[in-house]
C-alpha cells in the first residue's frame, strides 16, 4: 500500500481520465449504463466543465464552461491541446428518479449533490426516517458512480484500452 | 450544509479498523469524551469536537441518539471566534495611553506591551460569541464507510485528527486511487498494472 499523499498526488490523473472518458462516453452511448441488476441509467453532462491542461513550465490552463446552453465546442477544443476534464457537473436518471451533483476527478468530491425529491418532515418523530430515506437515496448515485468507474478502470487496464478505447477517443475529440 | 439539507457536499472515507468488541459502546465513550466545550465566555479561540446530528446545540447523546439503524450518525462541531486586528489594536492603544498617564511613564517595556496585548485580545475573545460551523457524519460500521459531509479542506483535516484521537482507529480518504485499491474489488493482478499506471495523452 503506497503512502496515502504520495497516491494522491501520483494517480491524480486517473480520476481526470475517468472523467474525460466518461464525457466520451455519454457523448458516444447518450449516456445509458446498466446496473449490476440488469437495470438501465443514464447520465447526462451538466452545466458546467471544467478542463485542465498542464503546460510545459507546469503552469496550468484551465477552461470553464458553464451555463444551462452552452455549448461544449470549447471543451472539446481543449481537449485537441491536450487538457482533460478534471471536473463535470452531471445529471443522473435512475428508476425515474433524478440526481445532480458535480463531481471533481483527483478527490471524487461530491459538491451540489441533489438526489430525487423527498417528502418535507413535519414531525420530529419522522426525522430518522428521512435521514435513512437520504442515506439510501445518496447511497444509489454513489454506488453507481463508483460501478461506472470501476467499468472504466477494468477498461483502463486491459489490452482494449490501447487498442480500441484510446483511439476511438482521440477520433472523438479530433472530430 | 448537513445531510438534511436539500444539497450537500460529500467527502468519503474508509474506516481503517474496528474494535474488538461492543462497538456502540466505544463509539458512545469516544463520542462522549470529545464531545463540543462551549467556548461563548471564555477567552478560546477554537473549540473542535462531537455532536448530536439532530440536536447540534445540545449535544447529551442520551438513549443511544446516535445510531440509527445500523448508523452511527453525529457530527462535527467547530467553534471559532475572531476578533479583527484593528479592534485589538484600538484597545491596546487605548489601554497603553491609559497605562502611561496612570503610571507617568513615558513609554511601556517590550513585555509590558505583550502583556496588554494578550490581556487585551483575551478579554475582548470573552465578549465575542462563537460561530459554529457542523459537519455531518454518517458511518456505516458494518462495511467501514465514513461519510463527511463537507468538502473543506481544515474540517476534513479536523475530522481526521479528532477521529483517531477518539476511536483510535484512522481514517482513510477514498478518493480515485484508494477507491480502487479497496472498494472495486480489483485482482492481485489489476492492483499490479494500476501501480504501474502512467497518466495518457489523448492528442493525436
Amino acid at each position: 500500500m503506497l503512502d496515502i499523499a504520495v497516491s494522491y498526488n501520483k494517480y491524480k490523473f486517473l480520476g481526470h481520465e475517468f472523467l474525460t472518458w466518461l464525457w466520451y462516453v455519454i457523448a458516444r452511448d447518450q449516456g445509458a449504463f446498466t446496473d449490476s441488476s440488469g437495470s438501465s441509467f443514464s447520465l447526462i453532462i451538466g452545466n458546467r466543465i471544467v478542463c485542465e491542461n498542464i503546460v510545459e513550465d507546469n503552469t496550468v490552463e484551465t477552461v470553464i464552461i458553464k451555463g444551462d446552453n452552452a455549448g461544449l465546442e470549447e471543451g472539446l477544443l481543449a481537449l485537441r491541446k491536450g487538457s482533460v476534464v478534471t471536473e463535470l457537473s452531471l445529471s443522473l436518471n435512475y428508476l425515474e428518479q433524478h440526481w445532480e451533483f458535480n463531481l471533481k476527478g483527483e478527490n471524487f468530491h461530491f459538491t451540489g449533490f441533489k438526489h430525487p425529491e423527498t417528502e418535507k418532515i413535519t414531525k420530529k418523530e419522522d426525522r430518522e426516517g428521512a435521514l435513512l430515506e437520504k442515506i439510501y437515496l445518496y447511497s444509489k448515485a454513489v454506488e453507481l458512480i463508483d460501478q461506472v468507474f470501476s467499468d472504466f478502470l477494468k477498461l483502463r487496464l486491459s489490452e482494449k484500452w490501447k487498442t480500441d478505447i484510446l483511439n476511438s477517443m482521440k477520433v472523438w475529440i479530433k472530430a | 450544509m448537513g445531510i438534511l439539507s436539500s444539497t450537500v457536499s460529500l467527502t468519503r472515507y474508509r474506516v481503517n479498523g474496528s474494535f474488538s468488541d461492543a462497538p456502540i459502546e466505544h463509539v458512545e465513550e469516544g463520542i462522549r469524551k470529545f464531545k463540543i466545550q462551549d467556548i461563548d465566555n471564555e477567552p478560546s479561540e477554537l473549540s473542535v469536537g462531537w455532536t448530536s446530528l439532530f440536536d447540534p446545540f445540545n449535544p447529551d447523546f442520551e438513549g443511544s441518539s446516535f445510531l440509527v439503524a445500523s448508523f452511527f450518525v453525529f457530527s462535527l462541531r467547530i467553534d471559532k471566534k475572531s476578533v479583527p486586528v484593528k479592534v485589538i489594536n484600538k484597545y491596546v492603544d487605548i489601554e497603553e495611553k491609559k497605562r502611561l498617564a496612570e503610571s507617568g511613564r513615558e513609554f511601556l517595556s517590550k513585555n509590558e506591551k505583550k502583556q496588554l496585548k494578550d490581556d487585551v485580545k483575551n478579554i475582548l475573545l470573552m465578549k465575542v460569541p462563537s460561530v459554529p460551523n457542523i459537519f455531518d457524519i454518517i458511518w456505516d460500521y458494518d462495511t467501514n464507510r465514513l461519510w463527511f459531509f463537507s468538502t473543506q479542506k481544515a474540517a476534513n483535516e479536523e475530522l481526521e485528527s479528532l477521529f483517531l484521537k477518539s476511536f483510535n482507529i484512522s481514517l482513510i480518504k477514498l478518493f480515485p486511487y484508494t477507491l480502487a485499491d479497496f472498494e472495486l474489488g480489483l485482482s492481485d493482478a489489476e492492483k499490479d498494472l494500476l501501480l504501474k499506471l502512467k497518466p495518457e495523452s489523448f492528442m493525436e
